[in-house]
């Protein structure tokens, strides 16, 4: 048995989950009760925090942290790389990273609908022990998710990288939600060579850097395309609703590691590019809106 | 001479209205929008803009109505080429055939349905506003001569040529037109994919450092395309997308693919960057990125089913 608080950003989810709970519908069909404040000060101090902003909000969200909770652990969800760092200039909380391909759609301040039920990945970060990461992965587990503890996340982390820079960044520009033409290559112009060839570009990175993949990324991409159900990549999602994006988090950093280790990615420098541009035009479409 | 205008869309329609000025010229157009036609053959097609004209011609939607042509001018989108050539082929069984449209695979498409083809690349651009009315927004240049494989005679092409210059279409016969040809599609290949797949303008592209470098790679494996062909550009492609990129020039102006995608029409990727990349492999030329925008612009399009 878990106690569980969330710290909102806004009064009202705050005010509206201490009312009603947090209803969760698909997968599982629950209501939690929860407790929910948009301070700091009016929650009990946690063992764990979960820090699950998008990577565009969360030095934000860390900097609410900063001073507070010196006993917590603090464990990031973000896609990405360096996110772990970004927690850590607030405060030196013991640290775990996690990555998670759980995905769900978002109805109301209260409802959740949980879409995929696929793992969380966790490991420990800047020394922090292995005991802990495991303790947390069977909380996770007891409470009817999937998760799993590994003592080095990275090979994990960079396999979730290289498939989230590619298929991600694809699906943003195309507008085509994670679907079997990710992996089609029958014919010379079908989009599954283009995403092979950028996985491999990943490969190539995670190869230099000293990175043993915990899984191919393209085999990854092949297996989630035979689910059934059209993903909507959060990045996709973003595009559509003109919010910036993580692109920077995730093909941009793919693309930086790519460079600190020298190996030449043009594809993945091209879809990085290309997604920043694409945030770029809407910048435009303001202004001509403007006075 | 008799010349029939194949797809009267605003390329087209420059040739026909300006071509139709001509005492010595019979102009038919031939287009599958029946109102378009209908409007054409009542009350002339009417250019505004860069020029003020009323051109009168018989057009037509049905391809028997066609008499015999000394010439047919192809205006169609590019992936319309072969099915619009094989309804007219029989006007031209003593004629020739040239094409004015964008991208490279054209004219083989044309080939297949006549004996005399010409290679055709022309600037001048506008839009129908109206059934019988188009905005002629820029003049400029066209480029014609044989295409290689089934050649129309040189005296064919530049009595073409003659005439198109003389009815306000300056247009220049050539013996190799492969050069202008690929100078225009390396600039479309290179600029008009970026614009659709970011949404922004010809300037705002050519502003942002890094992707006038990806504009740039995309140049150069054209380049290395074109000249493994043998192929001398007439001019530096970069040059013109500099140039274009002025506020004076095209800064604001879309590229024809983001318009194509804004509106979820099919693109013409196959003829542009799908052509630089099949005449890449041809040749034995790597063309990594045009085969990615060359993906991502068909998988987009695949997005709207």
């Amino acid at each position: 048995m878990a106690e569980v608080s969330i710290l909102c950003r806004r009064e009202e989810h705050a005010s509206a989950l201490r009312a009603l709970g947090l209803r969760v519908s698909g997968r599982h069909d629950f209501t939690a009760t929860v407790r929910a404040a948009t301070a700091l000060s009016e929650l009990p101090e946690a063992e764990l925090a979960i820090v699950a902003t998008k990577t565009t909000e969360l030095d934000a969200a860390a900097s609410h942290l900063a001073g507070h909770w010196p006993r917590t652990t603090v464990m990031t969800v973000q896609n990405g790389l360096g996110t772990e760092d970004v927690v850590r200039c607030h405060g030196d909380w013991k640290l775990v990273s996690a990555v998670t391909f759980m995905s769900g759609t978002r109805h109301a301040d209260t409802h959740v609908e949980y879409i995929l039920d696929a793992e969380t990945w966790l490991g420990p970060y800047a020394g922090s022990p292995y005991a802990l990461v495991e303790e947390i992965a069977a909380l996770l587990v007891e409470s009817g998710l999937e998760a799993r503890a590994f003592e080095d996340l990275r090979p994990a982390q960079w396999s979730k990288l290289i498939f989230n820079s590619t298929v991600n960044s694809v699906a943003a520009l195309t507008g085509l939600p994670h679907d079997p033409h990710f992996a089609e290559e029958d014919r010379i112009e079908h989009l599954g060579h283009l995403v092979r060839d950028l996985v491999e570009e990943g490969k190539r990175v995670a190869e230099a850097a000293g990175i043993g993949l915990h899984e191919d990324p393209w085999e990854m991409n092949v297996l989630a395309t035979k689910r059934g159900s059209r993903h909507y990549p959060s990045m996709l999602e973003d595009v559509q609703a003109r919010r910036p994006t993580e692109v920077d988090q995730i093909t941009g950093a793919l693309v930086r590691e790519a460079e600190r280790v020298g190996v030449e990615v043009p594809l993945q420098t091209a879809m990085y590019r290309l997604v920043k541009a694409r945030e770029a035009s809407w910048a435009e479409t303001r202004d001509e809106r403007g006075p | 001479m008799r010349i029939c205008v194949v797809g009267c869309g605003a390329v087209g329609a420059l040739f026909a209205a300006n071509l139709a000025l001509l005492d010595d010229v019979d102009v038919w157009a031939y287009d599958v929008w029946r109102e378009h036609v209908d409007a054409i053959n009542d009350d002339g097609l009417t250019l505004t803009g860069a020029g003020e004209i009323v051109g009168r011609m018989r057009a037509t939607a049905d391809p028997a109505e066609l008499p015999p042509c000394d010439f047919g001018i192809v205006a169609t989108k590019s992936m319309q080429t072969g099915a619009a050539v094989a309804e007219v082929a029989h006007a031209f069984r003593e004629g020739s055939v040239c094409s004015v449209q964008n991208g490279v695979g054209n004219e083989e498409a044309i080939a297949e349905q006549v004996e005399r083809v010409m290679r055709g690349t022309t600037f001048p651009a506008g839009k129908v506003v109206a059934p019988g009315r188009v905005q002629w927004d820029v003049k400029g240049d066209t480029t014609i001569g044989p295409f290689e494989p089934r050649p129309a005679p040189m005296a064919e092409i530049e009595r073409l040529a003659d005439a198109c210059t003389r009815a306000g279409m300056p247009t220049k016969a050539v013996t190799d037109a492969r050069g202008p040809q690929w100078r225009k599609l390396i600039f479309n290949a290179a600029t008009n994919p970026i614009g659709a797949l970011t949404g922004l303008t010809h300037g705002r592209v050519c502003e942002d450092p890094s992707l006038r470098a990806l504009v740039t790679a995309l140049v150069d494996e054209g380049k290395a395309v074109a000249s493994a062909q043998a192929i001398s550009l007439d001019e530096d492609p970069e040059g013109l997308i500099d140039y274009a990129a002025r506020p004076d020039v095209a800064y604001d102006h879309k590229a024809s693919m983001l318009q194509d995608v804004e509106a979820r029409r099919q693109t013409e990727i196959d003829f542009l960057n799908g052509g630089v990349a099949r005449f890449g492999r041809d040749h034995g030329i790597p063309t990594p990125l045009n085969d990615a925008v060359t993906a991502l612009i068909k998988a987009m399009e695949r997005s709207w089913a």
